[in-house]
């Protein structure tokens, strides 16, 4: 009984020790999360500083903070500094958080200053990286910054003419008999396969067409085969493929393989799937500007433009390089964390591995859209 | 309590019982149609038991011994091999016999693949029967099979092929027209129908034309058709790429309404080409 008194009691003192040091120092990363950035009086000594606490404060998602601290905010409205990070049509970027940031000084006078900001937003998809270049003033014996507003699109008023065109599928009923005919499924083939060995596993690339006349809901499986004709492992392309495609489409897809030598291979088998969906041919997305840039930072850039009426929410850019004999060499690809608003371009910049940009001869670039409400 | 004592015995006793009964006079015919009526008879005198089984079914009748019992049509209504066993109170008696598919056929399992093919396919659709009698079974002795695909143009192409163990296949071709056809396998005025829809194959000498539009260039392509002249459906994905100053511009444009239509940004020197799925088109180098 004793015990259990004294046992009780060094807990609740332990706890009443941790709760009065937490309030005292807190951490200044915790704080934020916690909503409590009010607590510190965060003075912006230094243009890093600034930076850094206005990157908290949108990290706390604490907009009236972050838009009271700026420099220029009497130039847009709080509305608009908050449509800039999170987008004002639904994307990506609508249910994003920051998950953490780098700020980079690049350049300091004894009254402006430069800083670089790199956000690294969560989302549904994964980190999305953006950065933005501050520049910052002094003022009295603080730092401000100058926010680079950059507003959405907006569509003028007009009307595009669209010829809708869709697809239905209706199944066979339970009712039909055993040998009743069912709507068959798609007809894909893949039109190429390669795998690739890397430093972190085998990689498997290829090119997926829908060689029917409706449109196909479609996947990629590989399994690797050891010499001994055992299997050694299966994966799936998961995201990094085209899922749907309309007739003669064609999708790149990748497929990773993590601690595979491509050594251990003997043969690797293909499973593509495909099945019936109900699509929509619109929106048509033209990919505009596309250039190959050569290492170093080699990269894929470019931008897509939403050639209908319809916003897209969601676009996700796959670009499939090739070597000179049209190989594929690798395949990549990068979400836009912003809405495709119609007829604005977006830019894009995909990254190439640079041991492999030097054996790029050309690409190819292929956007899969979604738009609230289905995939289009 | 007494009763079902009886009976487990009698049926714990079957197998055994057949194996010295096997020849007595069994008093069933050898065969007996599947669904027909019969009757059996049994020498000697008093009531007894008459069990038959099979592996599908099981029946158990209170008979007289010496005079004539009849079943109704549809008693016996699965094809197989069927045991029976008679147990009297002066004696037993057991023996075999089997239920036949009836010869008229009832009903056809038409599994015709695919249901969708491009035109101009060889031995492209095939089709197999199963051939089964009003009571769902299987008719294992031959029959003729006449299997007909025809379509709206008046195409006809039929075979005929005998079963075998109760099933006949085929192989036939899809026409040179898109359509929907009808494939019917047709077996003693017994006939069963599917839909074949024969769809266009791969665009065909795809041709793209470009003309300014402002800023723009407009490239349309001509009526994009197969090699046997089916328009290509609406909903195809025509892909144009233009090339300019080690840039690109690409767009994946459906078609509608028998053409594929898109403006793309004009570039002085740009090589422009047109593809659909592995299809290539015409190039056109845009001077404006």
């Amino acid at each position: 009984m004793s015990k259990g008194w004294m046992l009780a009691t060094f807990f609740f003192v332990a706890t009443a020790a941790l709760i009065v040091v937490g309030t005292l120092y807190p951490v200044p990363s915790a704080l934020a999360y916690a909503g409590g950035e009010g607590l510190i009086q965060a003075r912006a000594a230094t243009p890093e500083e600034a930076a850094t606490n206005l990157a908290d404060a949108i990290r706390a998602q604490n907009w009236g903070k972050a838009y009271a601290s700026l420099a220029n905010n009497a130039q847009f409205t709080e509305q608009d500094f908050v449509h800039d990070l999170t987008g004002s049509q639904l994307s990506l970027r609508t249910n994003a958080t920051l998950d953490h940031f780098e700020v980079f000084p690049l350049h300091a006078e004894d009254n402006d200053a430069k800083v670089r900001i790199k956000f690294y937003w969560s989302t549904a998809v994964g980190t999305l990286a953006s950065t933005r270049d501050l520049h910052l003033v002094r003022s009295g014996d603080q730092w401000k910054a100058d926010w680079p507003l950059e507003e959405e699109p907006v569509a003028p008023p007009q009307v595009i003419p669209v010829n809708y065109l869709r697809w239905d599928v209706i199944y066979r009923g339970p009712g039909d008999d055993w040998g009743a005919q069912d709507v068959e499924s798609p007809h894909v083939r893949i039109i190429d396969m390669h795998p690739v060995n890397r430093a972190d596993g085998v990689v498997i690339l290829g090119e997926l067409l829908n060689e029917d006349v409706v449109p196909a809901y479609v996947s990629v499986t590989a399994t690797l085969i050891s010499k001994n004709h055992t299997p050694i492992a299966t994966e799936g392309s998961f995201d990094k493929i085209s899922h749907l495609l309309l007739p003669k489409q064609v999708t790149p897809f990748f497929i990773q393989f993590p601690n595979v030598a491509l050594s251990d291979v003997g043969s690797v088998r293909m499973a593509p799937f495909s099945t019936l969906i109900s699509a929509s041919a619109d929106p048509v997305i033209e990919v505009d500007g596309e250039k190959i840039n050569p290492a170093p930072g080699a990269s894929l850039t470019g931008q897509v433009i939403n050639e209908s009426g319809r916003v897209v929410n969601v676009a996700h850019v796959l670009g499939t390089f090739y070597d000179k004999s049209g190989q594929v060499v690798w395949v990549a690809d990068q979400y836009l964390g912003r809405a495709l608003v119609p007829q604005s371009p977006v830019p894009f910049e995909i990254r190439i591995p640079e041991d492999l940009a030097k054996n790029i001869s050309s690409q190819r670039t292929v956007v899969a859209s979604y738009s609230f409400g289905g995939a289009s | 309590m007494k009763r079902v004592l009886i009976h487990l015995i009698a049926i714990l006793l079957l197998p055994g019982a057949m194996l010295f009964a096997q020849d007595q006079n069994s008093g069933f015919p050898k065969m007996i149609e599947a669904g027909s009526a019969f009757s059996v008879h049994f020498a000697g005198s008093g009531p007894a038991k008459l069990y038959i089984l099979s592996p599908s079914q099981a029946i158990r009748r209170d008979i007289q011994l010496g005079t004539t019992t009849d079943f109704a049509a549809g008693t016996l209504h699965n094809a197989g091999h069927y045991s029976f066993f008679v147990a009297g109170s002066s004696s037993s008696t057991s023996g075999e016999f089997d239920v036949l598919p009836a010869e008229k056929p009832a009903e056809l399992s038409f599994i015709a693949k695919p249901s969708r093919l491009q035109v101009s396919v060889h031995n492209g659709i095939t089709g197999a029967v199963y051939v089964f009698d009003s009571y769902g079974n299987l008719i294992t002795s031959p029959a003729s099979v006449h299997f007909q695909l025809s379509n709206p143009a008046g195409n006809l192409q039929s075979r005929s092929v005998t079963t075998r163990d109760g099933s006949a296949w085929t192989a036939m071709d899809s026409s040179s027209q898109q359509g929907t056809d009808k494939f019917i396998a047709e077996v003693d005025g017994v006939s069963s129908v599917r839909i074949i829809r024969q769809v266009p194959g791969d665009p065909c000498s795809l041709k793209m034309s470009a003309k300014a539009t402002g800023q723009k260039v407009q490239l349309i392509t001509d009526p994009v058709r197969d090699c046997n002249g089916n328009a290509v459906p609406d909903g195809t994905v025509v892909t144009f790429t233009e090339m300019y100053d080690g840039s690109q511009s690409t767009a994946d444009v459906p078609i509608k309404r028998g053409i594929a239509e898109i403006e793309m940004p004009s570039h002085a020197g740009a090589t422009i080409s047109v593809a659909s799925g592995v299809v290539l088109g015409n190039q056109i180098r845009w001077e404006k």
